[in-house]
Parts: structure tokens; C-alpha cells; sequence
């Protein structure tokens, strides 16, 4: 079952009097439960991708539908409380608040939904211990190294249960066993507690974890690859 | 109340930033009470004075003296129920580093003509049985560290010599607008030293009905008209009035400058406020990205910029209500009196509200509106 269904988007950029045109037409599915990664040259639309899943920007054209909600067609209004309920999103830098912990950026979500202070500190405590850094709640992110600062932000990401986690070069910044740790957790995120999982990359190694590698170029989708059942 | 930490960690982001944002509020609100507070006691001042009090002066002038004989008449004045007389002495003391009042009055119809001047009954009578005694305020005695039966000797100006009283008596104003660090003397005293006697600096007239002073001035004035030294008779109020508008238009010059502080102040903070959103693009993405909504980013960082005016407002206002009620300020008794109102308080907290909508509006609205992709792609 596609928890993820792209149809016949179009996406137009302006820049000056230049029109770039991302995608003309693309359409693709997603299935619930899957370990996606999204791997191309830069330029080819693959971030945009990321961001129009996330319902943080808007295809010229076209429909996006993600767990049932058409989110091409959502109001600003109603994109932010749906992107709290149904999105982890994880970027490749700036993903941490750095006057907050660990601890006080994983319960950031979590500040928007009705849960009391005793279950956003479970739920905060058991996500940080999913990412293996529950002796590092009070540290701030300038105390973390660089693969440290990402499961938190893995963290951050997966402490409301979301239908989606999106990751855009998670592992772009990271040195080889930073990146190993973070692949190894996305793994265990999909394998044991069955997250669908979309990641953007341009590391090989990273997308030999995915079950699926959708390769774009130019806005088309040019190959997809199933590595595993 | 789950997001103030949050806020409260943005603004501990820059410690020096932020403490130098709330001082420069906290500095605005407390000029801004200061120079309000120095119109508001010049404002009570000029209206203070009993509705039944006349005064009554040289025609030509305030420095220029009425002869004593004058008293009699103006006793028997058609409304007029009691008069007193004064003379301004203008000595120093000490090394007059810190001037003060001296009166010479007529001790019994003076302290009969203002009730407001209180002191203890057996210091009275003290007083008033030795001529060359004096009374002191309170504030004065405090000053000088003088004591009760004390000499102290006063060096003459308009009246040369050293001139040495006793103190019999400490007074304290029942009204705030009177002074307490005058020093009072028996006129009787004054004309015996200089062998000059018959003299008085003005007169202070009790009426039976205050709707007929304007009746009685002019009855008086025309009386004393083709006299040698002509009257110049008003109430008491207007008097005060004449010397409060002596300083200018002191009102819209404390305004004037106490508005221009604020804008200044409002512009800094505007300022630091905007600096600290725009170094905040990133974060302000990422917490949309999470589902932050516009709204609750406009409302953290308004309230920030509240917690900035109204940190400011609490030290600047506050600060000034204490310190000038604990200091007891009277600008060297120019301003007695001096303190900060509730009417300037409330003022203050509004101008600190406009403050906050001020400063916080640009930056909380451009929060609001930041296109998170676009946000992302200029930090990147």
C-alpha cells in the first residue's frame, strides 16, 4: 500500500527572468513501511522532492498525497500541525536549536501536541535511547559531535511517531563511522519499529541500506532500483 | 507556559546583547518617570495653596518690601479672617555647599496660616517664647546632623552679619509640596538685628469665602493704589503658579526630551531585536519544518520583546519609585515632594507596551512570514 502518492507533479522555479523547470510530470509511489533512498546529481530534484513531501513547499502542478491527506493542496495553516503529526524531517546541518539540550530539542515537537509534561519526558527519554544518547540529555549540541548532533536530531524527528521521516544528506557532514552509526540506526528505525523512511543522498554506502533507491535526473525519475525485500 | 523556556533560552543566546537591551529600556523608562516626576511636582506644586489664602506683594515687585503698618488695615479687610507676613532672609551655611530656605515670620499668625507646617506642641511654645529661636524641617536636621537646643549661625547676605539661632522645634509637612528643609525665624528677631523695623516681603491673607478673593484682591489693591507702595494682591495658588512658570515651559521641555529618549531607546531595541531574528533564519525554518506554526513563532517572539520592555520597565520604573522615595529627592529642595505617581507608573507601563509592540512587531512578523525552503536555501 503507497503511503506516498506523487501524480503528474510539475515544479517551476523563477529565478530573474530564468525559468527552471525541476520536474515535468513526475509520478511515483511510495509504500508504507520502506526504506527509500533518493539519489541523483545535484540539481536533478531531489531535495525539492524532499521539501514537497514535507509539505514545505508547494508543486507548481500536480498532486501529493501522504498518508491519505492531499498535501499539495493544504493551506499553510493546515500544512503546520500536519507536518508536527505526519513528518520527522532531518536536515544534512542546522538541524539543532543550539541554546537548547538534547533533551530540550527532542521535546520540541512535542511541545505542540496536548501531552503532558510526564509523557513528553518518556517519550523524550525513549527516543533518545532509541539513538543511544540517553546519557547526553543536558548536553547542548556544541557538546555533541557531528554524528551525535544527527541521532539527535533522528531524535527529534521520530519522538511524535510520524508516518514519514525525511532525510535529506544526513550523512554529508559526517565522517565514515558517524555515518555507519546514524545508517545503522536508520536501519534498526525501519526494520524494528517499521518507520517509512525517505533519504536523500549522494553517499553509495548510504543508499545500500535503503530496500529502495529511486534515482532522479533532471526531474525524471530515470531508475529504481530494489536492493532488498 | 511549555514554550517559555524556549524563549528564555533565545534571549540568554547573547547575555551581553540581551542585558544591554533591557539596561537601555530600563534607562528610557527610568528618565522618563524622572522627567515626568519633575513636571508632575512643578505642576502640584503651582497648584498648591489653600483656596482661602490671598498674597499679597509690592506692586512694583517680589524683592521689594511692604511696610508692616500695612497689617492693620488689611486685618480689617471686608472677608479677610487672619493675615501673617514673611520676609525671605537668603543666608548660608556653612560652606554652602547645600542651600536652603530661611524665613523670617511672625512665629504666632504664621503657624496659625498653615497648619500644614506641624510640629510638637511643647516645641512650639519654645519656639514662639524665644526671639531668637528658629524651626527646621525635618529633612534639614537630618542634613546637618543638628539637634534640638542647638546653635547654629547663619552668615547674611541681603541682611549682612552671622546671625546665631536656636533650634526649638523640628517640623514635618502635613503635604508633601511644602518643604521640609526650611528654616523659619522671628521676624521680630530680623528687625531688631538690622534696626530696620516696619518692614514685611509679603503678606499672607486667611478669607472667609474663597468665591470672593478675586473681590477682595482688587478691594485691597485699590485701597493701597495711591499709597506709597501699591498691592498687588492673588491667591496663594497663583502665586505658586508664577514661580513654577518662572523655570519656562518646563513641561514641554521635560516631554520633549523624555519622548525623544524613549524613540531613541525604542530604536536600539528595534534594532537588537531585529539583529537577533535575522541570526535566528535558520532555526526559525527548522522549527517550522517541525510544525511550529506562524502564529506561535509571532507570539515567541513577541513575547521575548515583552520580556525585554517589561524587565526594563520593572528595573526602570521601579527602580526610580524606590529610589527616590528611599534618597528622599528633593533636588536640593527645589522640588519637594519629588515622587513618582501612579499616573506616571501607568503611563510608563504604556509606553513600555507600545515599546514592545515596537520592536517586537517587525522581527515576530517576518518570522511569522518566512518561507521556509527560501530560508533554508540563504543559510545553506
Amino acid at each position: 500500500m503507497a503511503l506516498v502518492e506523487i501524480r503528474n507533479v510539475h515544479k517551476v522555479f523563477q529565478r530573474d527572468t530564468e525559468r527552471i523547470e525541476i520536474f515535468t510530470g513526475l509520478s511515483l509511489d511510495i509504500a508504507e513501511g520502506s526504506f527509500t533512498a533518493l539519489m541523483g546529481p545535484s540539481g536533478s530534484g531531489k531535495s525539492t522532492l524532499l521539501n514537497l513531501l514535507a509539505g514545505l513547499d508547494k508543486p507548481t502542478s500536480g498532486n501529493i498525497r501522504v498518508a491519505g491527506s492531499e498535501v499539495s493542496a493544504m493551506t499553510p495553516g493546515q500544512l503546520a500541525p500536519w507536518r508536527a503529526q505526519h513528518i520527522g524531517f532531518v536536515f544534512q546541518t542546522l538541524n539543532l536549536l543550539p541554546v537548547l539540550t538534547a533533551y530540550q530539542n527532542v521535546e520540541l515537537p512535542l511541545l505542540l501536541t496536548r501531552l503532558s509534561k510526564k509523557e513528553r519526558d518518556e517519550r523524550v527519554r525513549l527516543a533518545l535511547g532509541v539513538v543511544g544518547l540517553d546519557d547526553r540529555l543536558r548536553h547542548y549540541p556544541r557538546q555533541l559531535s557531528g554524528g551525535q548532533e544527527q541521532r539527535v536530531a533522528i531524535a527529534r524527528a521520530i519522538v511524535a511517531d510520524p508516518t514519514l521521516v525525511l532525510l535529506d544528506e544526513p550523512t554529508g557532514q559526517l565522517d565514515a563511522k558517524s555515518s555507519h552509526d546514524v545508517l545503522d540506526l536508520l536501519e534498526r528505525l525501519n526494520d524494528e519499529f517499521k518507520k517509512t523512511i525517505v533519504i536523500v543522498t549522494h553517499d553509495s554506502h548510504a543508499a545500500e541500506r535503503a530496500k529502495t533507491v529511486l534515482h532522479l535526473e533532471k526531474g525524471t525519475l530515470i531508475e529504481r532500483e530494489v536492493v532488498a525485500a | 507556559m511549555k514554550f517559555l523556556h524556549l524563549v528564555l533560552a533565545n534571549l540568554g543566546r547573547h547575555k551581553r546583547r540581551t542585558f544591554l537591551t533591557v539596561a537601555s529600556v530600563a534607562l528610557a523608562l527610568f528618565l522618563f518617570a524622572s522627567l515626568r516626576t519633575v513636571v508632575t511636582t512643578l505642576d502640584r506644586a503651582a497648584q498648591f495653596g489653600s483656596a482661602r489664602r490671598l498674597v499679597v506683594l509690592n506692586a512694583t515687585g517680589l524683592v521689594l518690601p511692604i511696610p508692616l503698618s500695612y497689617a492693620n488695615r488689611l486685618a480689617t479687610a471686608k472677608g479677610v479672617s487672619a493675615v501673617t507676613w514673611a520676609n525671605w532672609f537668603g543666608g548660608k551655611y556653612g560652606d554652602n555647599k547645600r542651600f536652603f530656605a530661611q524665613f523670617a515670620v511672625d512665629p504666632t499668625s504664621y503657624l496659625a496660616m498653615y497648619p500644614e507646617i506641624v510640629l510638637p506642641e511643647d516645641q512650639k511654645q519654645a519656639f514662639l517664647r524665644e526671639r531668637s529661636s528658629a524651626i527646621v524641617g525635618r529633612r534639614l536636621l537630618d542634613l546637618f546632623g543638628w539637634r534640638l537646643g542647638q546653635d547654629i549661625t547663619i552668615q547674611g547676605t541681603l541682611f549682612p552679619g552671622d546671625w546665631t539661632f536656636t533650634i526649638r522645634g523640628v517640623y514635618t509637612p502635613s503635604d508633601p509640596v511644602i518643604n521640609d528643609d526650611m528654616m523659619l525665624f522671628h521676624h521680630a528677631y530680623l528687625e531688631e538685628r538690622t534696626g530696620r523695623p516696619g518692614l514685611a516681603g509679603w503678606y499672607v491673607l486667611e478669607i472667609n469665602d474663597p468665591n470672593n478673593a478675586a473681590a477682595i484682591g482688587k478691594t485691597i489693591d485699590d485701597g493701597f493704589r495711591n499709597s506709597s507702595t501699591p498691592t498687588k494682591t492673588g491667591t496663594e495658588q497663583a502665586f505658586n503658579a508664577s514661580f513654577a512658570t518662572m523655570w519656562g515651559n518646563v513641561s514641554l521641555l521635560m516631554g520633549t526630551i523624555g519622548m525623544a529618549v524613549v524613540f531613541a531607546i525604542l530604536l536600539v531595541t528595534a534594532n537588537a531585536m531585529m539583529m537577533s531574528s535575522r541570526e535566528r533564519t535558520g532555526e526559525v525554518a527548522v522549527l517550522k519544518t517541525i510544525g511550529f506554526t506562524d502564529r506561535t513563532l509571532f507570539g515567541l517572539v513577541m513575547l521575548e520583546a515583552g520580556i525585554i520592555a517589561l524587565t526594563g520597565a520593572v528595573l526602570g520604573l521601579g527602580g526610580a519609585k524606590l529610589l527616590y522615595k528611599a534618597s528622599n529627592f528633593n533636588a536640593g529642595g527645589f522640588l519637594p515632594g519629588f515622587d513618582v505617581t501612579a499616573n506616571t507608573l501607568i503611563l510608563g507601563i504604556a509606553v513600555t507596551l507600545v515599546l514592545m509592540l515596537a520592536s517586537g512587531l517587525v522581527p515576530a512578523v517576518r518570522a511569522a512570514r518566512l518561507p521556509v525552503v527560501q530560508a533554508l536555501r540563504r543559510v545553506e
